[in-house]
């Protein structure tokens, strides 16, 4: 058995008095897909957004608990260097409306100021964009503007941009939600091939989804852990009444 | 709650359409679209015959001399503005260097800040601000500037027209970067880049068509401006290029040669009126021609 990349220990988060995580205790595998699963406002959302300290950036949102990154309390270390080795992809595909393709590939460089040689970056964009399957249908625009791709080539261009960075995770906050089902199915597909390479938590309220893509998932219900386990297990035998009831469509 | 009309009520309303309230009803909306194409009239046509009184009076005026040579004294034929040309570009350039950082910076942090009780009171002053009558501005100017340092200057021509600038600046700065979406924003943090990295280098850069429209339109704004310069700039019949110095400026000259008793001074005065006119539209057309061609698209 691996060890666990991602440890999260007693969590809980909120906004000002409002608790949105109760005590979720949860690890991460290497080189697996986690889902977190759940109708809305359960604080799956808030979880992932955690996980990267994107959550604090909303003013009145309180932690407490720990979450380890490789046994390190990433609420120990500087949020820029978290941020760094755990890459998030969003709801919408966001790519800069001022960059080229390729300067979105490499953003996370340029704007943090590193400096690469030409080679360098050439090789990330190409090794990026295989990777995110998005190599074919841009290679002969690398320099046009993000912005005139479709959808869901936009989300694969922020799935490139992130893996760019080499992240020991990656999460996925809905990252289908604003595509059509085919762009969907691609998506869901990468996400099958990406594993291999990075670590993937996926936040999505379409349990077919989590079926289809997850090796481990996560039911969440009103801010509290229900239930984690192995996908399979979960959809086969769940062991607590609500997520059976979820599961079959009762409510959510 | 809404209740469905009744079979009655529906056969009156019916019968309505045909009565004549609905004729006046007609007329009304007639009355109201004329009411509209006149009051656009009436804002078009005064603009079209300044202009054109200006051209008809001052491109006599207007030849190359006109435009690089300095005044002459009168009774001597020719001489031009060129003193009050580089005069009001040295008080634009000023008026600029002071503005520009300090409204860009103003307009980011409101627009990063919005609720904050602090953007509150910043956007209040700054509304104040836009309210002081020309006029005070200069007077400001002259008590802390133009005193302490004992003489008229470009300088403190360029401070009373940076007051003006500002709120205009700061407005169109944090306008723009409100309508910039929150997930670019996201986009940036999430990739570790830190939050001064992410509003130089992502926000700026989406927002900037908005925010050069802004500062052109400022320098349009403050370009006529006479009130603030008479006793700052104050005016110089000679070229000079000394910010510590009396610089002439286009309002002013406008000002000093249609106030004189010489017919050629006012031709030259309605000829510096239609190079400050020129300028100031060209200014307009640049704003309206960057905001199209370089609007980012989300």
């Amino acid at each position: 058995m691996d060890s666990p990349v991602l440890a999260i220990e007693h969590f809980s988060a909120g906004f000002g008095e409002t608790q949105v995580l109760k005590d979720i205790t949860l690890s991460v595998l290497p080189n697996r897909v986690t889902a977190l699963m759940g109708p809305s406002g359960c604080g799956k959302t808030t979880l992932i957004r955690c996980i990267n300290r994107m959550h604090e950036l909303t003013p009145g949102a309180t932690t407490s608990g720990r979450i380890l990154l490789h046994g390190e309390d990433i609420y120990a270390r500087n949020p820029i260097l978290v941020r760094k080795k755990i890459g998030m992809v969003f709801q919408r595909p966001n790519p800069f409306p001022t960059m080229s393709i390729y300067n979105n590939v490499v953003a996370g460089y340029i704007l943090n100021g590193i400096a690469l040689k030409r080679q360098e970056k050439d090789r990330i964009v190409e090794d990026s964009l295989r990777k995110a399957a998005l190599w074919d249908e841009v290679r002969d625009r690398l320099h046009k503007k993000g912005t005139f791709l479709s959808g869901g080539q936009q989300q694969r261009l922020c799935i490139a941009r992130a893996l760019a960075m080499n992240p020991d995770i990656m999460l996925m906050d809905e990252p289908t939600s604003a595509l059509d089902p085919k762009a969907t199915a691609y998506i869901e597909q990468l996400i099958c091939d990406l594993k291999k390479n990075v670590t993937i938590i996926l936040v999505t309220h379409n349990i077919a989804q989590a079926a289809r893509v997850s090796d481990y998932t996560a039911f969440l219900y009103l801010g509290e852990l229900i239930e984690f386990g192995t996908t399979e297990k979960m959809f086969t035998v769940p062991q607590d009444k609500r997520t059976e009831e979820y599961l079959s469509g009762k409510f959510g | 709650m809404l209740q469905a009309p009744t079979l009655s009520e529906k056969k009156r309303s019916i019968n309505d359409m045909n009565g004549t309230g609905v004729l006046l009803r007609i007329f009304k909306d007639y009355l109201f679209q004329t009411a509209v194409i006149v009051g656009s009239i009436t804002v078009f046509v005064p603009l079209l015959l300044i202009l054109g009184y200006i051209v008809r009076n001052g491109i006599a005026a207007v030849d190359w001399q006109f435009l690089t040579g300095p005044p002459r004294p009168i009774g001597e034929p020719g001489g031009g503005i060129a003193n009050a040309i580089i005069g009001s570009a040295m008080l634009i350039v000023i008026a600029s260097i002071i503005a520009v950082p300090i409204g860009i910076a103003t307009g980011i942090y409101l627009s990063e800040n919005r609720s904050s009780r602090a953007a509150v009171i910043v956007r209040m002053c700054i509304d104040i601000l836009q309210g002081i009558p020309s006029i005070v501005v200069g007077i400001i100017a002259y008590a802390w500037i133009v005193v302490s340092s004992g003489t008229f200057s470009a300088l403190s021509g360029g401070v009373a027209l940076a007051f003006i600038m500002l709120p205009v600046i700061i407005r169109a700065t944090e306008e723009t970067m409100n309508m910039i979406p929150d997930t670019i924003r996201e986009a940036s943090l999430a990739l570790g880049v830190s939050y001064t990295r992410t509003v130089l280098k992502v926000l700026v850069p989406a927002g900037v068509s908005g925010i050069l429209t802004g500062i052109l339109l400022s320098i349009a704004r403050i370009a006529g401006e006479t009130a603030p310069l008479l006793f700052t700039s104050f005016g110089n019949p000679y070229m000079s290029t000394d910010i510590f110095k009396p610089v002439d400026s286009l309002p002013h000259i406008i000002f000093n040669y249609a106030i004189s008793p010489y017919p050629e001074w006012h031709t030259k005065a309605w000829g510096a009126a239609l190079v400050l006119i020129v300028f100031v539209l060209g200014l307009n057309i640049s704003a309206k021609i960057l905001t199209r061609r370089w609007t980012v698209r989300f």
